[in-house]
């Protein structure tokens, strides 16, 4: 089965499935058969093969029997940093190269119980830490228009698994923009919840108080569905929300008309691609004609949120990352003379330039002398960000801003500068440093064809207003899956 | 602020990780230009802000004592580098070299 047949939303799946044209089982084949034709992509860390055909199988069963849970048909990837009880969970480092997990992530389980098959594990740039998915121990990811560009990242492999047609949806996790710019990049939706919307158990920590999980799909209406299967309470993470989850697709198809829509005028300054500019703005035409009110707001504390995220996620993942020390599970070096030695080596030999370069900043930010200066400082500027989000969301109900200066960059042209690379998560970052839900949209493509994204930011727990922005702008769009 | 070599040697014994001469030399380079970039923070006055340590209006959670199963053991120990019976194994920890 061809690439194209398997670029399809879910939709069109239980269009055809409801008609009798096909059948789960034939439609994950198509998908198997997909990932091994794109392979030289290196979107796939591992893909599960006959388990998800025997998985597949059963929710043909199911459907048969009437049985079937809201995403029978749906054919989900992973990203290689949640786990999938009895498969590899390496975080794209060789320091968990071997490891399995022992139990399934409470979205796993939660997709599993909805009916979802799984399909595999997705390339990721190292433990979560990149912006190209160039800094994976097993390959970097290629964008799917053109092996020379980067498809985004950290969660590269699942933006190219949903945008190459090798999954119905893909499953990434957002510390930083990691959903929400490999979309941009690679023209697919990217949704970032709210924090603390989804369980995080399961999920290797990078930075705690960052981390969220969230879906890639071809349509608005297909992340929402993920979203729906996924979020709430979970007793496993005590930082899941006890916040009611509202129906999120009954969001979809409202009109926009009198909605107040905020351009945050900092997002809109220089170092913007003239291209990605005027296409954001077709999108605030469009919400204007059709009636929203458009206002201009101010973030005033903009220019200061990548170097506060550098300061709090480093600080945090030095800390999570001390986990890794070889005595437990992961990389062991061998022959250490003693503990210490152990420690140092398996650490040392296990983690990869970018990893070590971020323990690296976030030890130093919390050692002592320069924690204050440091960490307390990026705690108090977090919270001056934060209010201005509070102040801008006492005007308007949504943000719409571009989801990246910039459309895919080339391979190397980054990865070399660490600072130009943390650069181009600029328009992204404020949300987790506010804990607010965004999501990223197609929005046309520059002169080269490539894909531009818009984005749109909610307050926390209003998932379901930058949902309904979303799926007007797609409805809108000349073309769309 | 900026660091010198001798501060990246310290950071590093810190973090448990050790670096080449050269690696050294690359992390002292690019942690300060991260640093001098991360400076401008000192722009702005937070003297009288509070610092933020969780985003969402979360109070403490707190659940009932009851004994729930937990990871078995074997499970827990799948992952085990090397093992004794129901431990991790590790090198020696004090003793001769």
């Amino acid at each position: 089965m061809s690439a194209s047949v398997t670029h399809r939303s879910f939709d069109r799946i239980r269009q055809d499935l409801d008609a009798g044209s096909t059948t789960v089982e034939e439609i994950t084949a198509g998908y198997l058969a997909a990932a091994e034709e794109r392979s030289s992509l290196n979107a796939f860390i591992s893909l599960f093969g006959h388990e998800a055909m025997d998985q597949a199988r059963q929710v043909d069963r199911k459907r048969k029997a009437g049985a079937a849970g809201p995403l029978a048909g749906m054919v989900v990837s992973i990203k290689d940093a949640i786990s999938v009880a009895g498969h590899r969970l390496t975080c794209g480092s060789r320091i968990l190269e071997n490891f399995v997990s022992p139990y399934d992530a409470t979205v796993v389980a939660r997709l599993k119980a909805a009916d979802a098959v799984i399909l595999g594990k997705t390339n990721l740039d190292e433990f979560a830490m990149g912006s190209s998915t160039e800094h994976s121990a097993f390959g970097r990811v290629k964008h799917p228009q053109d092996p020379d560009l980067v498809p985004g990242g950290s969660s590269g492999g699942s933006a190219v698994a949903v945008a190459a047609g090798l999954s119905t949806a893909s499953l990434g996790s957002d510390t930083g923009g990691s959903i929400r710019q490999p979309a941009a990049f690679t023209g697919i939706v990217g949704l970032k919840p709210t924090y603390g919307r989804v369980s995080r158990y399961g999920l290797v920590a990078f930075a705690s108080s960052f981390d969220t999980i969230g879906p890639f799909a071809l349509t608005v209406a297909d992340a929402a569905r993920v979203l729906q299967a996924m979020a709430g309470r979970d007793v496993c993470d005590s930082t899941s929300s006890s916040t009611p989850v509202p129906d999120l697709l009954s969001a979809i198809g409202q009109p926009v008309r009198g909605l107040r829509v905020g351009l945050p005028k900092e997002y809109y300054a220089e170092g913007l691609q003239p291209e990605v500019r005027a296409a954001v703005q077709r999108q605030v035409d469009l919400l204007r004609d059709a009636g929203a009110v458009i206002a201009e707001v101010s973030l005033p504390h903009s220019a200061f949120t990548i170097a506060a995220y550098y300061i709090l996620a480093t600080a945090e993942a030095s800390s999570n990352l001390a986990r890794y020390d070889g005595a437990r599970y992961g990389y062991r070096a061998k022959d250490a003379h003693d503990l210490s030695e152990m420690y140092l080596r398996s650490r040392s030999e296990g983690f990869g330039a970018e990893v070590k370069r971020r323990i690296m900043l976030g030890t130093y930010v919390l050692s002592a002398g320069y924690y204050e200066a440091y960490y307390g400082k990026g705690q108090r500027v977090r919270r001056l960000i934060k209010e201005d989000f509070d102040k801008a969301f006492a005007q308007v109900d949504c943000l719409v801003t571009p989801t990246t200066p910039s459309t895919a960059f080339k391979a190397g042209e980054k990865s070399g500068d660490p600072l130009q690379m943390y650069l181009s998560d600029i328009y992204t970052v404020s949300a987790n440093l506010a804990g607010i839900p965004g999501i990223s949209l197609p929005c046309g493509t520059d002169g080269a064809g490539h894909p531009i994204g818009v984005q749109l930011l909610g307050r926390q727990f209003d998932e379901p207003t930058i949902l309904r922005v979303a799926a007007f702008l797609e409805a809108a769009a000349p073309s769309h899956t | 602020m900026s660091v010198t070599l001798k501060d990246v040697e310290h950071i590093a014994t810190l973090a448990r990780l050790s670096f080449s001469d050269e690696e050294k030399r690359q992390f002292t380079d690019q942690l300060n230009t991260i640093l001098s970039y991360i400076d401008q923070l000192n722009t702005l006055d937070t003297s009288s802000v509070a610092p933020l340590a969780q985003v969402i209006d979360t109070e403490n959670v707190l659940r009932n004592d009851v004994v729930v199963p937990g990871l078995p053991t074997e499970r827990a120990l799948a992952n085990a580098p090397a093992r004794t019976e129901e431990f991790f194994k590790v090198p020696k920890v004090i003793g001769e070299k």
